[in-house]
């Protein structure tokens, strides 16, 4: 099946960058459901409404560092209003309502987006400059790939960096590993959820930047199936923890650019099924790695 | 506990069926499709109540075996004469078997039922969010295998020439069989037993209650009502993979969660609530009038409404719009305990 594999530099470059993005949504998914754990299965509309407001500032001619600007607004002010109307109310339900709930708010924001922008979609060229290929020794690669590299590693560690060094940071980590007990030693909820939340609403701008380029027609359906391939890596990864949460989202968006990339098209038609079948096959294997906290929890 | 699915569990949601279909013959032709489409979800809905209202288990799956169903069901009865040039590519078997109305929807029910035990044979180990996943993997898979696989039904393509059955008639009685399976299962031995698990999965381990084995079950009775309910949707419209995925998913599960995931009155509630709400919508983004007012909404006001709706019902009451409990008559509640 999988004998005709040829990969190139291109290829694997492609892949790694894919990589590098799935690996911030991951964290993005990832820092809320730390201090919530609630799935939020609308980020992916949070890049989407990022992409159409890069879409919309190309549209009005804004110069490229204002249309970022301007996705960074959108995305926040959406992550603010969604954690304020939506994860609040919701605080303490089961796993299972909260995740409804945000498929609920998914699809209201992608038929928002449906109403306002049409289903075609727009354009969002303003950094389109960076889908030239460079020749290094030979071989085009994009330089998108990258500059997606590059951010994604460098927006990794001052995460990381965050979440160590600072007090707020410090207060995450006792949020994610005991809400209650966190909260009784003087943690303040509200601040580090809205944190968290902000937090992962940046992330999801500067994924909303770098797919736009790679991906520069943007549709209400914009990042959709980036993260429920996202959401399959991070819980194939481990949801408890940032860090395997990250590689699982590195993980399945590599493979995923890859065999895209190197399959001939007659079987890279079924990679979704493939991907998904290792996602169940995983999840069968080793269930005790994946939501350990959560299946304690539903245990007792 | 309350004593739950009596009689009355029975006979509340088969008279709003009942109700709804006799109001379908009193309007036009044209608008009686949004009632007969209303009591196909009613059907879906309660195949999906079936599983997570008993066993309070999420499946984002349950669509797939609504596609494999509707498959099923529309290969079968396509007229022979017709599939060499819809669907060429058709395996020899389902080229020249040809069944009527009836076999096509008892095939579906099969078939449904059959591919959801064998998913849920691995796959109902798993709980909460990792069954959130995994379910949600199957239909990625469905649909991903339905659409490239011409061998068994018409790929990316729209099914064409299924004989349309399903009028507001079919649909009603479909939806009152697939509620009769819903509320017998509900009083059965195995349907207590799971919604026992569901209270308190450690005190039903304790007293002996295979969890696995009784999820096994209900996954495959809400299979097989899914597999059926999806035979009725294809002799209802043509439909292809894109209109049996995350859309149809996603609406279900609000109408379910809308009227209340935990019993079979919730569950007729919410889908009758929900259809309502958006062929109404439907209606009025085609211009209709409401008290003398014009309304005429853009379209898309539909989904829009029913998100916004599905999203507010959860976070203010969780419960759904029935609280999670059964029909029953309040005269015939016994008086207070003396």
């Amino acid at each position: 099946m999988l004998a005709s594999i040829t990969v190139t530099w291109q290829n694997l470059a492609d892949a790694m960058s894919l990589g590098a993005i799935y690996a911030l949504m991951a964290v993005g998914i990832g820092l809320v459901f730390g201090v919530l754990r609630l799935v939020n299965f609308a980020y992916g509309q949070l890049v989407m409404a990022g992409a159409f407001a890069l879409a919309l500032a190309a549209q009005w001619n804004w110069p490229v560092w204002a249309g970022i600007v301007l996705c960074f607004a959108v995305v926040l002010v959406l992550s603010f209003a969604m954690d304020l109307l939506v994860f609040r109310p919701l605080r303490g339900h089961s796993p299972a309502v909260m995740l409804v709930a945000t498929f609920a708010v998914a699809f209201l924001l992608q038929n928002i987006a449906l109403l306002w922008f049409g289903a075609l979609g727009k354009i969002a060229s303003s950094v389109a400059t960076l889908n030239q290929p460079w020749a290094i020794s030979g071989v085009d690669i994009r330089k998108i790939s990258i500059v997606s590299i590059v951010v994604a590693g460098l927006c990794l560690v001052a995460l990381r960096l965050l979440i160590e060094r600072t007090t707020v940071g410090l207060h995450m980590q006792a949020a994610s590993m005991d809400f209650e007990t966190a909260r009784m030693l003087g943690v303040r909820a509200n601040r580090v959820i809205t944190f968290a939340v902000l937090l992962s609403g940046l992330l999801a701008g500067v994924v909303a930047v770098l797919l736009t380029v790679q991906n520069p027609l943007v549709t209400p359906d914009f990042a959709l199936r980036d993260t429920i391939v996202v959401l399959a890596g991070v819980v194939l990864g481990g949801m408890n923890r940032i860090v395997p949460a990250t590689i699982g989202g590195f993980a399945i968006g590599f493979a995923s650019g890859l065999l895209g990339g190197a399959l001939p098209t007659n079987q890279s038609q079924y990679l979704d099924s493939f991907l998904f079948a290792a996602v169940i096959l995983v999840l069968l294997v080793r269930p005790g790695g994946l939501f350990t906290r959560a299946r304690a929890a539903e245990r007792v | 506990m309350r004593r739950v699915l009596g009689l009355q569990g029975l006979l509340g949601p088969v008279t709003l069926v009942v109700v709804a279909a006799l109001a379908g013959t009193l309007v036009s032709a044209s608008n009686q499709s949004y009632f007969t489409d209303t009591l196909v979800n009613v059907s879906i809905v309660t195949a999906l109540y079936v599983f997570i209202g008993n066993s309070g288990v999420l499946s984002f799956g349950h669509i797939s075996f609504v596609a494999i169903g509707a498959w099923t069901a529309g290969v079968l009865s396509v007229p022979a004469s017709e599939k060499p040039a819809t669907m060429p590519d058709l395996i020899h078997f389902l080229r020249t078997t040809t069944t009527g109305n009836l076999t096509s929807l008892a095939l579906a029910a099969v078939a449904g039922g059959v591919c959801a035990l064998v998913v849920a044979l691995p796959l109902m180990r798993l709980s909460g969010l990792a069954a959130g996943i995994a379910t949600f993997g199957v239909l990625e898979i469905t649909h991903n295998v339905l659409q490239y696989e011409n061998r068994i039904g018409p790929g990316l393509n729209t099914f064409s020439s299924v004989p349309e059955t399903t009028g507001l008639r079919q649909a009603a009685i479909g939806a009152v069989l697939v509620i009769a399976v819903a509320w017998a299962y509900g009083r059965s031995r195995f349907g207590r037993l799971l919604r026992a698990s569901r209270e308190d999965s450690a005190a039903a381990r304790a007293v002996g209650i295979s969890v696995y084995r009784q999820r096994l079950i209900a996954f495959g009775v809400s299979g097989a009502l899914a597999g059926f309910a999806g035979g009725l949707e294809v002799h209802m419209l043509p439909v292809n993979t894109e209109s049996l995925y995350l859309d149809l998913t996603f609406i279900t599960l609000a109408m379910l969660v809308v009227g209340g995931a935990s019993s079979l009155w919730g569950a007729v509630v919410g889908a009758l609530a929900v259809s309502a709400l958006d062929s109404y919508l439907a209606v009025a983004e085609n211009g209709t009038s409401l008290f003398g007012w014009q309304i005429n909404l853009p379209s898309g006001t539909r989904e829009l409404v029913v998100g916004a709706l599905m999203a507010f019902v959860l976070i203010v009451r969780p419960g759904g719009l029935t609280g999670g409990r059964e029909f029953r008559l309040p005269r015939l509640r016994r008086g207070p305990a003396a």
